[in-house]
């Protein structure tokens, strides 16, 4: 599983963080996401497609 | 369109008739003919699509009245809520920090307090009690003043207004004045804030106010926007999801009787999406033809997303006008969806699972003191809810 993310579009909304916060974290200045690894573990990957489903930017991309 | 008697918590059923026909329907609204997107995918593709404005200028926004944006020197900016990328997420950006997760998760410890000691007061005052005015208005009301950094005894003046101004039976002047009277109040406040910058969201405004990268109409634009929000929204999910829950008894005691954080995640989710009470739609315009399966979306036409029909849809909801708070409703688009859904979110989250994960439980023979045919639903509210309600125990 490979996970990118899309700085410029996302909109800081956060749900990635509820959803996988093992994957995903915020930038401290404006809650930009920021990906903790880009190739998470296979246990994780519910989390990580329910976080690609909510993020409302559509900045999450999972490749399976 | 106007919900069935005795369903105070369901959509229209002509939005249900709507959503069986086809996911977009053309409705005339406002002397103009409109898309009606009545499903919940084809809401979110099209409400994250660019093509789509929220510029309430733009020919084919969805209006009840002519649009007049307030000029030079009237009155507080528009917000970004009105506005499309990119000045929209420039503004946004510069309030998105305290809206972290983390940060708000910090949180946690105040809010609980608060909604313990308004639980305090409760108890130990008459009964009945107006649930709203003793307790849904005062929590997020109390949470914003602290994040925002206004005074909290101005309550009474931004909470009249803002109730003026949601209110769609109200003359568009009235609605007008009272937009422009808390306009001219964060004004001020920004004006106080640039003097004395205190640690909280207006201060860090006022400071990028004096870096020049944001004007002091625009940072009271802001403030407008995220105080209302702030406390409207949220009031109204403390005391109709409580009204909601009173009239499921089997899904109360599921709160009453757990401490589980993830069961009571689970119920705000669930009540966000069954409740939906952002009722009128989000609106946009088109500004380029979309081709969208197999039709053709004009340019300077206009579309309406009520979302409380999207979070009723059987095929992504099963069973949808059943209230279950162990479902798993996370997906539901009760913020809204694409770059314009709601910025205060992960606040709202918190401050409804602290209220349901704490209220019944403190008060658990908790019960209307009126009838439910009584209740003053805000049936003319721009965000939907009760007027009051009156409970005891």
């Amino acid at each position: 599983m490979k996970v990118i993310v899309d700085q410029d579009k996302c909109v800081a909304s956060g749900q990635c963080v509820t959803a996988a916060m093992d994957v995903f974290d915020q930038r401290d200045e404006d809650g930009i996401v920021v990906l903790l690894t880009d190739t998470p573990p296979d246990e994780l990957a519910v989390d990580v497609h329910q976080a690609a489903a909510v993020c409302p930017a559509l900045a999450i991309v999972v490749e399976d | 369109m106007a919900r069935a008697a005795g369903c105070p918590f369901d959509p229209p059923p002509k939005l249900r008739e709507l959503q069986d026909e086809a996911p977009l329907v053309k409705v005339d609204v406002f002397g103009q003919s409109v898309w009606l997107v009545t499903r919940y995918d084809e809401q979110r593709r099209l409400m994250s699509d660019p093509r789509l404005s929220s510029d309430v200028t733009k020919p084919g926004y969805p209006n009840q009245q002519p649009v007049q944006l307030p000029k030079d020197d009237d009155g507080p900016g528009i917000g970004f809520i009105l506005m499309d990328d990119p000045e929209h997420a420039r503004l946004r950006r510069m309030v998105t920090a305290p809206f972290m997760i983390k940060r708000v998760e910090a949180m946690r410890p105040q809010v609980q307090k608060i909604v313990d000691d308004l639980i305090d007061d409760l108890l130990a005052g008459p009964k009945p009690v107006d649930l709203v005015q003793a307790f849904a208005l005062p929590i997020p009301s109390l949470v914003i003043c602290q994040l925002l950094g206004v005074p909290y005894e101005d309550h009474d003046f931004f909470q009249v207004n803002s109730s003026i101004l949601l209110r769609t039976t109200e003359t568009i002047e009235a609605r007008n004045k009272a937009r422009g009277n808390i306009g001219g109040y964060l004004h001020e406040l920004m004006g106080d804030k640039l003097e004395n910058p205190k640690d909280d969201l207006l201060s860090g405004l006022a400071e990028r106010v004096r870096a020049g990268e944001l004007s002091r109409k625009d940072a009271a634009g802001i403030g407008v926007l995220l105080l209302i929000a702030g406390h409207e929204t949220t009031a109204n999910m403390i005391a109709l999801g409580t009204l909601a829950l009173l009239e499921h008894p089997d899904q109360l005691a599921k709160l009453r009787d757990t401490d589980d954080p993830k069961l009571i995640a689970s119920a705000v989710e669930e009540l966000l999406r069954y409740l939906n009470i952002t009722h009128n739609g989000r609106r946009r315009a088109i500004l380029e033809d979309i081709e969208f399966d197999g039709q053709i979306l004009k340019a300077g036409e206009g579309v309406i997303f009520p979302n409380d029909i999207a979070n009723r849809d059987p095929e992504m909801f099963p069973e949808p006008d059943t209230l279950d708070l162990t479902r798993d409703a996370r997906r539901h688009v009760a913020f809204g969806f694409g770059v314009h859904q709601c910025l205060g979110q992960p606040l709202a989250r918190l401050e409804l699972q602290v209220v349901y994960g704490t209220l019944y439980r403190r008060i658990p023979t908790l019960r209307r003191a009126i009838e439910l045919d009584e209740v003053p639903f805000k049936h003319d509210g721009a965000v939907y809810g009760v007027y009051s309600l009156p409970v005891t125990w």
